[in-house]
């Protein structure tokens, strides 16, 4: 039937494009670390699970505190994960007799779960409204609850799950850790490097943070060494043992890498950090957009096309030149 | 030209009560709805839905925006045929055809706006300050926007009849060529960005739905949903109000969505050969019971519709049934079953997102009585079906 024909062929014009897009998608050029990125240096093998971070954090970011079955009554600030009202915690893996220290069996680990500050953060492709934003500078992954509609399509599309959504409030927003941006100007630094008693969690440039992932790694386990506390490049330390580390550096590759940078005594699957592909899924979503939606050249041909016959079908009076078509059903030759 | 006469001399209203113990039915539950819409919009949307940090996105946004789209999709898909292909046959089903479109796509808005937490700032998706052209949101959003106002437009002829405004309906007819080509763009548009949407999602998407033939899979399928939608609609208005059926015009566009199905399974049988993820759909687990449902459902309007029997009104409204809920649960897999955030997170819409869903789509139903009763949207009673070329040329 020519009529299921016709149609087909039609709209194989508009699709056509869409079918080709994906086949001559131009990858868009994958998004490179800023050479001053700022960031953290999560060692887990260093942490004492003494969770000063989570009250620094929440002090500096005016957090409410969270009541959850981990407190006794509501006195203590206890959260079990990030949410709406808490941007960072120290989450503990413990199998068997949990005795010790950074040990897959029968023993314990620590790790911290806050915004990974990716190099190419699929909540900024994703958000509509410009309300997430990567600084071209530091690499800082912003929010701005000004701009934000609440659609809380970046919570969806984060991969590690940070964007949280306050949804117990007629006037909900989002919240993620910022890294401490706003201590900036006031010279200060995260909050939660700054009170880490051990400097399991370091702040710095990225560029120095895997120079010291590469030192450390280059250490005999179990030999004391000097750590540096707070900020890489300051004058604090902290004595310990050199930590015997799994191969992996999370955050290296991840989704095309990011600036929080975890080492790791135990598997990073036990930890709830699952391996992930290292083409980030923002840019393979850009560059199919950006195929078919190339400054518009392809839409806008489209609908010339479809104008123009448009407008030949539906001219008003004007005797529609039927050029190649009988005026009868008959081109639905064999329909009964 | 007769074309245009035939639209606008034939639609009359068909009259009759607008209450009936089933238009009351439906007026109840769109009240249902506005109580639940209540608590939400002062206590938040936690107070009413089981969305989470982990489930963003539920009932809301898979049923009233991606899948009452698609439905919607009626309107563009007759439009394409009877203007751009100029099958002036199809004149009778464009009216209801744009009316369905038009109440889809309303609903699919109004439900952005219970959904969305900050709804106050969503103008800012249309001010180039904010505008994020990366996003495919905010594609879908600007372009499901902009669609809707054009369905209004085209939608107006009839509205400007019923009140007898000769004269803008005039000037209006001269510029409809316009807007009727870009009620075809828009839709192929946004419709293929529904599916993009979730390329972003990454590996949280089950790798047997996450594919860059999304954008294509969802335009296919949305254009079978739309035809499945028009027949559908034609059939029940046609047993309801016993008016005659349009079996023919019908029974072609089904045909159409016979071939738009197999395509539909074509690339996506093709794109997970090419992925290397047949293996997978023979893993057993809910996704791939899921996904033999859908290919069942999507394979059942081919095989109906062979040969001669397939303009049997039973068969092709059994086919659009069929490929209509393959539609809806490839959507639904594709946004909440191939959804995965990682371990903890659970998602089954609450009482409240149900009621609120229900709601919509009896709010639409009650929307299209009222409206082919006050306004010239269905084919005037009597008039003779059988003699094509006088309703073409
Ligand atoms: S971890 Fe998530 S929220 Fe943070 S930058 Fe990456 S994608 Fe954005
Ligand atoms: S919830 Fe806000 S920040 Fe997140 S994507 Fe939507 S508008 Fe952007
Ligand atoms: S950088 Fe600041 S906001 Fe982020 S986790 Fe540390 S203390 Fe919290």
């Amino acid at each position: 039937m020519l009529t299921r024909r016709k149609l087909l062929k039609g709209l194989a014009g508009g699709a056509g494009v869409l079918v080709a897009a994906p086949i001559t998608a131009e990858a868009r050029a994958a998004k490179t670390l800023p050479d001053k990125a700022l960031g953290l240096l999560f060692d887990g093998t260093l942490c004492i699970g003494c969770r000063a971070c989570i009250a620094a954090c929440k002090e500096s970011n005016g957090m409410p505190p969270e009541f959850t079955e981990l407190g006794i009554g509501d006195y203590w600030d206890s959260p079990l994960d990030i949410s709406g009202k808490t941007l960072n915690v120290i989450k503990a893996y413990r199998d068997g007799t949990g005795l010790n220290k950074d040990q897959e069996k029968d023993g314990f680990a620590f790790t911290k779960v806050s915004c990974m500050h990716c190099v190419d953060p699929s909540c900024v492709s994703a958000c509509p409204v410009s309300a997430m934003t990567k600084d071209p500078e530091t690499g800082i992954v912003r929010y701005s609850v000004d701009a934000c509609i609440g659609c809380r399509y970046c919570v969806a599309a984060c991969p590690f799950n940070v964007p949280r959504f306050t949804y117990d409030t007629p006037i909900p927003k989002i919240s993620k850790c910022q890294l401490c941006q706003h201590r900036l100007p006031e010279g200060k630094y995260a909050a939660c490097a700054e009170v880490c008693p051990t400097g399991a969690t370091l702040y710095g440039p990225v560029i120095d943070l895997k120079k010291e992932i590469e030192r450390r790694r280059a250490l005999t386990p179990g030999t004391q060494t000097t750590y540096p506390r707070g900020k890489i490049g300051g004058t604090d330390t902290y004595q310990g043992p050199a930590g015997h580390y799994v191969a992996r550096t999370y955050g290296e590759t991840e989704i095309g890498g990011t600036q929080v940078l975890h080492l790791s005594g135990v598997s990073f699957d036990l930890l709830n950090k699952p391996p992930l592909p290292t083409v980030a899924p923002a840019s393979i979503s850009e560059s199919l957009q950006h195929a078919v939606y190339n400054n518009l050249i392809a839409p806008l041909g489209f609908l010339g096309t479809l104008a123009v016959l448009a407008w030949r079908h539906m001219r008003p009076k004007a005797e529609v030149a039927p050029p190649a078509k009988p005026p009868t059903d008959a081109d639905d030759g064999g329909a009964p | 030209m007769t074309t245009k006469a035939a639209t606008h001399d034939e639609a009359a209203p068909i009259g009759g009560r607008i209450w009936t113990p089933f238009t009351a039915v439906l007026a109840v539950l769109v009240i249902l709805l506005v109580v639940v819409l209540g608590v939400r919009f002062v206590r938040g949307i936690g107070a009413v839905t089981n969305l989470n940090d982990g489930y963003p996105w539920g009932l809301w946004i898979a049923w009233d925006v991606v899948i009452g789209s698609a439905l919607g999709a009626s309107g563009f898909t007759v439009a394409f045929t009877t203007y751009i292909l100029n099958r002036g046959k199809y004149h009778p089903i464009v009216r209801p055809a744009l009316l369905t479109a038009l109440f889809g796509y309303a609903m699919a808005g109004a439900s952005v706006v219970f959904d969305v937490g900050r709804y106050w700032d969503m103008w800012h998706v249309f001010m180039p300050r904010y505008a994020q052209l990366n996003s495919v949101l905010f594609e879908v959003a600007v372009c499901i926007a902009a669609y809707t106002v054009v369905l209004f437009i085209e939608f107006l002829p009839v509205v400007l009849e019923k009140f007898g405004m000769a004269k803008a309906h005039q000037k209006l007819d001269k510029a409809l060529f316009f807007f009727i080509a870009i009620g075809v763009l828009l839709p192929t548009m946004h419709q293929s960005s529904l599916g993009s949407m979730l390329i972003v999602f990454g590996p949280q998407i089950d790798p047997i739905y996450q594919t860059k033939a999304l954008p294509v899979l969802f335009l296919v399928s949305t254009i079978g949903m739309g035809l499945a939608a028009v027949t559908i609609e034609g059939s029940v208005t046609a047993l309801a109000l016993r008016r005659p059926l349009e079996r023919e015009l019908l029974a072609k566009l089904m045909k159409v969505g016979q071939g738009l199905t197999a395509i539909f399974l074509l690339v996506r049988f093709t794109d997970l050969a090419v992925r290397g993820q047949l293996p997978a759909i023979f893993e057993i687990r809910t996704l791939t019971i899921l996904f033999w449902i859908e290919t069942a459902l999507f394979a059942t309007p081919i095989v109906l519709l062979l040969g001669k029997g397939g303009t049997q009104p039973r068969r092709f409204f059994i086919a659009a049934m069929s490929m209509a809920i393959a539609g809806i649960l490839y959507r639904l897999d594709a946004y909440l079953v191939a959804y995965d955030t990682g371990a903890g997170w659970h998602y089954f819409p609450s009482m409240g997102e149900l009621v609120v869903t229900i709601g919509l789509v009896a709010a639409e139903i009650l929307g299209f009585i009222i409206a082919i009763r006050v306004l010239p949207v269905l084919p005037k009673m009597g008039r003779t079906r059988t003699a094509p070329a006088t309703e073409t040329h």
